[in-house]
């Protein structure tokens, strides 16, 4: 087995997954309820990956639940994208520094 | 929409934070990539043309199994499925007018995270926004994985703790504010917080990957929404 031609499988069916809607779809879809779906759907697929994740993507799972509670207000409040993710990041670094 | 030095600017300054986080994610990936048998160059090669974090750690453990190339193949179809409904969603961002190029350009790095703050901003996306997270983004992601394989554990395991939430306090700066806004995806974020949670603990669904979940999930609640609370707005659907 050689590891090129894994690379070169994984990248060809990697980029045709993404390339095959963006090139095969060039018209505005005008169907209401399809509009509406991909309209909900960039919200929902970013919330199921956020949650339980963030809490178990950190050592101690209290201080990915203290990042979400932060990123979620700082986020409520209208803070950029750069600060809310390094609030997050911090709150982790501080918390797991008194925690663990 | 603004002009393409702009916007690439923009994407520049909305992509360094998803370079950082890339890091270090990508830095523990390249430890899985050692362990499968990549030299650091290779593992930076699988990184800067699969980009896919679930897809390449799923690449890195069957190849470490000895598994055959469809095998592989069908484990990263599996794997990044969802960004078939991203690259979806994006196709319904651009301008109908946009060439061919841009698209096939713009597909080559539909990521979670490219996804996300290219769907955020106002209007139509400008593929050079895209462009400028993905030139930043994109060596972030390869170096990760290159330094991950040369140097194994180097980087301190609370500094990987903190900077692996990075990507999830970016998530949140994209679904809050229109949760804010709008009260159906303010219902619809917390659902998706407690389905997905649910997902993760019923042991029925141990052996389904989080990439599956993640699909399924998606189609389900974004489909019921769709259908009992259809979008009324035309401009309101295009943002």
């Amino acid at each position: 087995m050689n590891i090129w031609l894994y690379i070169l499988v994984s990248a060809g069916v990697s980029y045709l997954i993404r390339a095959t809607p963006l090139v095969l779809i060039r018209r505005e879809i005008t169907n209401r309820t399809i509009r509406s779906f991909l309209y909900y759907v960039p919200y929902v697929t970013l919330s199921v990956m956020t949650f339980p994740a963030i809490v178990e993507a950190t050592q101690s799972p209290i201080a990915g639940m203290l990042a979400l509670v932060a990123g979620a207000v700082l986020a409520w409040m209208g803070q950029s994208l750069f600060t809310v993710s390094v609030a997050c990041c911090a709150v982790v670094l501080l918390s797991e520094l008194i925690l663990l | 929409m603004n002009d393409n030095r702009t916007c690439f600017k923009n994407g520049i300054r909305d992509g360094m934070p998803i370079a950082l986080g890339y890091f270090a994610v990508a830095f523990t990936l390249g430890i899985a990539a050692r362990n499968a048998g990549f030299s650091a160059l290779q593992a930076m090669i699988e990184s800067m043309t699969n980009n896919a974090s679930a897809g390449e750690y799923a690449v890195f453990s069957l190849v470490a199994s000895g598994a055959g190339y469809w095998e592989v193949a069908i484990m990263t179809l599996v794997a990044n499925a969802r960004y078939l409904l991203m690259s979806t969603a994006l196709s319904q961002k651009l301008a109908p007018e946009t060439p061919l190029l841009h698209r096939m350009l713009v597909a080559y790095d539909v990521t979670d995270e490219i996804f996300g703050i290219s769907i955020a901003v106002p209007g139509r996306l400008n593929p050079w926004y895209t462009y400028g997270a993905m030139a930043v983004a994109i060596p972030g992601w390869g170096l990760g994985t290159f330094f991950g394989v040369a140097a194994g554990n180097v980087l301190p395991l609370r500094l990987v703790s903190a900077l692996s939430v990075g990507l999830y306090g970016m998530f949140l700066a994209i679904i809050v504010p229109p949760a804010k806004k709008n009260k159906v995806v303010l219902a619809l974020v917390l659902l998706s917080f407690a389905a997905s949670f649910l997902a993760s603990r019923w042991a029925l669904l141990a052996a389904v990957s989080s990439g599956v979940k993640t699909i399924v999930l998606t189609v389900v609640i974004s489909l019921a929404a769709a259908i009992l609370f259809p979008v009324k707005d035309e401009t309101e659907a295009a943002k």
